[in-house]
């Protein structure tokens, strides 16, 4: 009789997970698609960025690739 | 039939079955009918706003920048160069060509009484990108040279779409070597080796929110301190003057970084994001940054963009201002001031300006960014010949100093 209910208890939370389901539909992402949402809206300007901020603060990492030496003494 | 567009097109079948229109009494049978006439449309604005968020190649475009960084004593300038181009809706490459070129009379210089010195680094990256039904492979290789420093590095990302595109998976590795010599000493070489990796995950919230969460370990081994920087040793037998000697770093550098990002739009044309950052290595430096944007698109052709970011970070095991005679003798000293504690304050403004094309290029857009940065050093001192006289050895003011940064590019869409 345990080994039904926890059949049936499985079963139930299988059904539960499967119904999570994209709540966002894709008509409805024009808004997140807009270019001012981005971070990394233009390359060649971010990248530069991330440059200075290698250069002259301790920290690393986490924010986009970065390359090279530094120039910075 | 790209196949973005053809799950659209599944999708709409579904949608067709789902609304049976014979189910449905005349007036609403209209209705449906004019809603079919406006499917097409329809159809595509879903694939452009879809295609934009899901995994895809990034956009043909050309970009020339000219940079400066004006602070502390350094002008840094030059121009950058990036173009990229799209082949057979799979393959993407880039190139980029960087140029710092360096004008230096900074605080380092000043306290060792050197003179002020110029120096040109170039760098060049090549990228290749490949998109693979919902998964985007990108390599890359980079080379950076100076005088002094050698340079290169590879790199390669992937990511994954999922959950109906609402979800976004990325993992990445990156080494870099270095090649190390130091000018008027042909007897100095060393390397450093730097190994990254990365994990990012993205996740839309809601139809307005974006989530993002990124983790990268640094792992760095070799030569890390500067040849040319000195630590400062308080001797109280030589009253008035420094001894110098040179930085030992360890060999190994280990840190983890963290972010998370929230980018929301609000009900008018604008953005507004935020980016919250943590940072921890084995030097015993921590630090803690965020950031907030703020984006405005104003009648289609203009966009305006303020920010603001604070940062803060304490200082490494083994840096101090000055040492005593008997603390030089510790493995490891250092007097980088990118190692001291400090609070590092920007604000930013700046526009664009796009035209469009019906022929030829798409579009192109003209942009100017300037930010004002402010730093504020805890335990550094601004030691030179003439404050360590007037104010006393280890009594000298605390470092400050302002900087501002201007990009100016042009960017063009083909």
């Amino acid at each position: 009789m345990n080994a039904i209910k926890c059949i049936m208890l499985l079963s139930l939370l299988q059904a539960s997970a499967c119904s999570i389901k994209p709540w966002v539909k894709p008509y409805h992402r024009a808004k997140l698609a807009e270019e001012i949402m981005l971070y990394d809206r233009d390359p060649v300007s971010d990248g530069y960025v991330h440059h200075v901020r290698q250069a002259r603060e301790g920290a690393r990492g986490a924010e986009g690739a970065g390359g090279g030496g530094c120039g910075c003494n | 039939m790209p196949k973005a567009l053809a799950a659209v097109a599944v999708d709409a079948t579904k949608m067709n079955c789902f609304i049976s229109i014979k189910t449905l009494n005349p007036f609403f049978a209209a209705t449906v009918y004019r809603a079919k006439n406006l499917l097409l449309p329809i159809l595509l604005l879903i694939f452009i706003s879809s295609s934009s968020l899901a995994v895809i190649l990034p956009a043909e475009r050309a970009d020339v920048m000219y940079h400066r960084y004006d602070g502390g004593g350094m002008v840094i300038d030059g121009p950058s160069v990036l173009i990229r181009k799209n082949f057979a809706e799979k393959y993407s490459f880039s190139a980029n060509y960087y140029v710092d070129s360096v004008s230096s009379a900074s605080i380092d210089v000043l306290t060792l009484g050197a003179s002020a010195y110029s120096e040109e680094r170039i760098e060049t990256s090549g990228d290749f990108t490949l998109l693979h039904e919902k998964s985007l492979i990108n390599i890359g290789y980079t080379k950076s040279d100076e005088n002094d420093y050698r340079a290169s590095s590879f790199r390669i990302d992937l990511s994954q779409d999922f959950f109906g595109d609402m979800s976004t998976l990325s993992i990445g590795y990156s080494q870099g070597d270095d090649d190390i010599s130091k000018t008027g000493d042909a007897l100095f070489a060393d390397t450093l080796t730097t190994k990254q990796y990365r994990a990012g995950f993205s996740q839309i919230l809601t139809r307005h929110l974006i989530a993002n969460i990124n983790y990268e370990s640094i792992i760095s081994q070799g030569y890390l301190q500067n040849p040319y920087r000195f630590i400062l040793i308080d001797d109280p037998g030589t009253p008035g003057v420094y001894q110098i000697d040179e930085e030992v770093y360890p060999n190994t550098r280990n840190s983890d970084a963290l972010s998370f990002k929230l980018s929301y739009h609000l009900p008018w044309s604008a953005a507004i994001k935020s980016r919250l950052g943590y940072y921890s290595d084995s030097w015993g430096i921590d630090a803690l940054s965020l950031a907030l944007d703020y984006s405005q698109k104003l009648r289609s052709k203009w966009i305006v963009d303020f920010r603001v970011r604070q940062y803060e970070q304490s200082a490494a095991d083994f840096y101090s201002n000055t040492f005593s005679p008997e603390s030089a003798k510790q493995n490891f000293v250092g007097r980088d001031k990118e190692l001291s504690e400090f609070t590092s304050l920007s604000a930013g403004v700046g526009a664009s300006y796009e035209w469009n094309f019906r022929r030829g290029i798409d579009k192109a857009r003209v942009n100017i960014q300037y930010d004002y940065l402010f730093f504020d050093y805890d335990n550094f001192r601004e030691v030179t010949t003439e404050t360590t006289a007037a104010f006393g050895k280890g009594q000298e003011p605390l470092y400050d100093f302002d900087a501002y940064t201007l990009r100016v590019f042009f960017s063009v869409w083909y």
